[in-house]
């Protein structure tokens, strides 16, 4: 009796377990398997599964159509610069929030739940009004400046944590044999950071390399434009798109996330879920 | 400001700071200079480019501010937030706003829940549905939105094959342009797209649950359903509302997604409060107008938010 109850819980878990699979898979699966069809297959009344003849031939129309090499480029610029500032200026600021009981990292830290609470456009107006005073709008400078504030609370977050990581009576070992709180910071505290470090520019990059609202707003010519505006340069004005192309097109603009994703899945995980234990 | 906290006020947080100098061990705000300087570099920046734009575009609110115009912004007191009350476009995008949150948000809830639970068991290709279950995370906004174009397509669609292959429709759909089925259809690409999130904190909840509280009520009878409402659930309360919380917060002001589907159509039927907002702000350049928009969008997450934290905060006590 409790064995059959058993083995039909188990199956019901299996079958729930596939229904899950199916339901994040199918889409993905879907993408791939359009951008990999040939236009003449796209044309086809009745659409199949896979592609029959599967051909590259929507990945090269894809960077004829829209300027995607530039535009790949602007986000790499923009994601790599804006991942190197945040977690630089995160890192001492983290270190300090930590080791020190002060009201402005009280402040600091109440500051990130909060912001998280505002809508962009309460943001991104007067944003829009400051960066226009100073020329940069429109530019990749101002785009990279915007991403570092837009970064910086999930930077100091999760650098919170490895900071809390590194047991203090190493500093004061450190101490100890005579150096300095800088000393001590540059040669014992940071290299002990590195995993966190790496993982934080990681999901920094991979951050801000996905973001759109911002620069749909901010990026007004096609050739400054990063990789998530000018996907949607694909879809028409009445809706209607090359199917093919646009497919592509989404496919290689996920590639880089995807694989940074891949790497840092693991730390990922396992920081928040600390970060979710401690609250 | 600056030099109020006497130099011994606080002890420093765990782990005492190496010796300083004299002149280093003054202290502002519980910091002394060394911390100051490892502080500015990420403060200077966040008061700078969020605390104070934000602050100026609550004001904004409260003015007549709009792009590209030469006369000077004058201060107009409440009137945008008067024009608001009778602005009904905007109230049904708001509604559309909240049914969309509310809906998206139990959604994720539920169906994240039930997968943490499956993941938390010891069955094979778990692994599998973890990975698959963290991809939608990685992928760009925009790339999830054309995606669910190409799955949602009225003739190259997967979704309309499907359907007709197993005969349950007998001519395709067009699911974003019905102005009963866009909604809908919508929403489920909300859900997919942010259950990965809610998946890991339930997952890392679950985890955190002791182990030998649920033999113990095996030991004493309990079926799997006590054990869950009776075990689990208290020490998942916490992590449930934080991260349903955030969820509601984050999937009420959201954006990208809606503008790749839909772009708010049809006919305002999936036009959520930010598109509206953007739209008025970038198209029509009616800044304080669309500041206002903003305004009462704070102003309404959070009063709902105090009011389901509270009610959920006083279950607590019971």
């Amino acid at each position: 009796m409790n064995r059959t109850r058993g083995a039909l819980a188990r199956t019901g878990q299996y079958l729930a377990l596939v229904c899950y699979l199916v339901f994040l898979a199918f889409p993905l699966f879907w993408l791939l398997s359009t951008a990999l069809k040939s236009p003449q297959e796209l044309g086809s009344v009745d659409p199949s599964w896979l592609p029959r003849h599967p051909s590259l031939d929507s990945f090269s129309a894809a960077f004829e159509q829209q300027p995607l090499a530039r535009s790949a480029l602007n986000s790499l610029i923009v994601a790599g610069c804006a991942a190197a500032v945040s977690v630089a200026v995160a890192v001492p600021a983290a270190y300090a929030m930590v080791r020190y009981r002060s009201p402005v990292s009280k402040a600091a830290t109440g500051w990130i739940l909060v912001s998280q609470m505002f809508p962009f456009v309460l943001v991104i107006i007067p944003l829009f009004m400051v960066l226009k005073g100073f020329h940069l709008i429109n530019s990749l400078t101002g785009l990279v400046l915007v991403y570092v504030v837009w970064n910086l609370p999930f930077a100091l977050w999760m650098l919170q944590g490895y900071v809390r990581a590194v047991p203090a009576s190493l500093e004061e070992a450190a101490a100890i044999d005579g150096c300095g709180r800088f000393r001590t910071l540059v040669s014992v505290v940071f290299p002990l950071l590195t995993p966190g470090l790496v993982a934080t520019v990681m999901f920094s990059f991979v951050t801000a390399w996905n973001e759109f609202f911002f620069a749909l707003v901010l990026l007004k010519s096609p050739e400054k434009q990063t990789m998530s505006v000018i996907l949607t340069h694909f879809i028409g004005a009445e809706g209607a798109a090359d199917l093919g192309p646009l497919a592509a097109a989404a496919v290689m603009a996920t590639l880089p996330s995807l694989l940074f994703f891949a790497l840092l899945q693991r730390r990922l995980v396992s920081g928040i879920m600390s970060g979710a234990v401690k609250g | 400001m600056s030099t109020t906290a006497p130099a011994t006020a606080k002890p420093p947080h765990r782990g005492t700071p190496p010796p300083r100098s004299p002149a280093a061990r003054k202290q502002a705000l519980g910091l002394d200079r060394d911390a100051w300087f490892l502080l500015l570099p990420a403060l200077l920046p966040i008061l700078l480019l969020s605390a104070g734009p934000l602050l100026y575009g609550v004001s904004l609110a409260f003015t007549d501010a709009q792009s590209g115009r030469t006369e000077v912004t004058k201060f107009i007191g409440a009137d945008n937030l008067v024009d608001l009350r009778f602005d009904s476009l905007f109230w049904s995008s708001f509604k559309i706003g909240l049914v969309w949150a509310v809906c998206v948000t139990a959604l994720q809830f539920v169906l994240a829940l039930g997968l943490a639970v499956l993941l938390n068991q010891n069955l094979r290709f778990r692994w599998l549905a973890r990975t698959l279950a963290l991809v939608p995370w990685a992928m760009p906004e925009v790339v999830i939105g054309i995606m669910w174009r190409l799955v949602y397509h009225q003739d190259a669609g997967i979704l309309n094959a499907t359907l007709s292959d197993l005969h349950l429709i007998s001519e395709n759909v067009d699911w974003l342009a019905g102005v009963s089925l866009a909604l809908p259809a919508v929403i489920v690409v909300g859900v997919w797209a942010g259950m990965p999130q809610t998946t890991v904190m339930l997952l890392a909840g679950l985890q955190n649950v002791p182990h030998e509280l649920h033999e113990a009520a095996a030991i004493d009878g309990a079926g799997v359903w006590r054990r869950f409402t009776k075990v689990t659930w208290p020490a998942l309360k916490p992590v449930v509302l934080s991260i349903t919380a955030l969820n509601f917060i984050w999937n009420f002001n959201s954006f990208g997604l809606v503008y790749v589907l839909t772009g708010g159509g049809p006919g305002g039927a999936t036009r959520l409060p930010m598109l509206f907002a953007y739209e008025e702000a970038f198209r029509y350049g009616q800044f304080g107008y669309a500041a206002a928009m903003g305004l009462v969008m704070v102003a309404v997450i959070a009063v709902l938010l105090t009011i389901f934290l509270r009610n959920r905060l006083k279950g607590d006590d019971r």
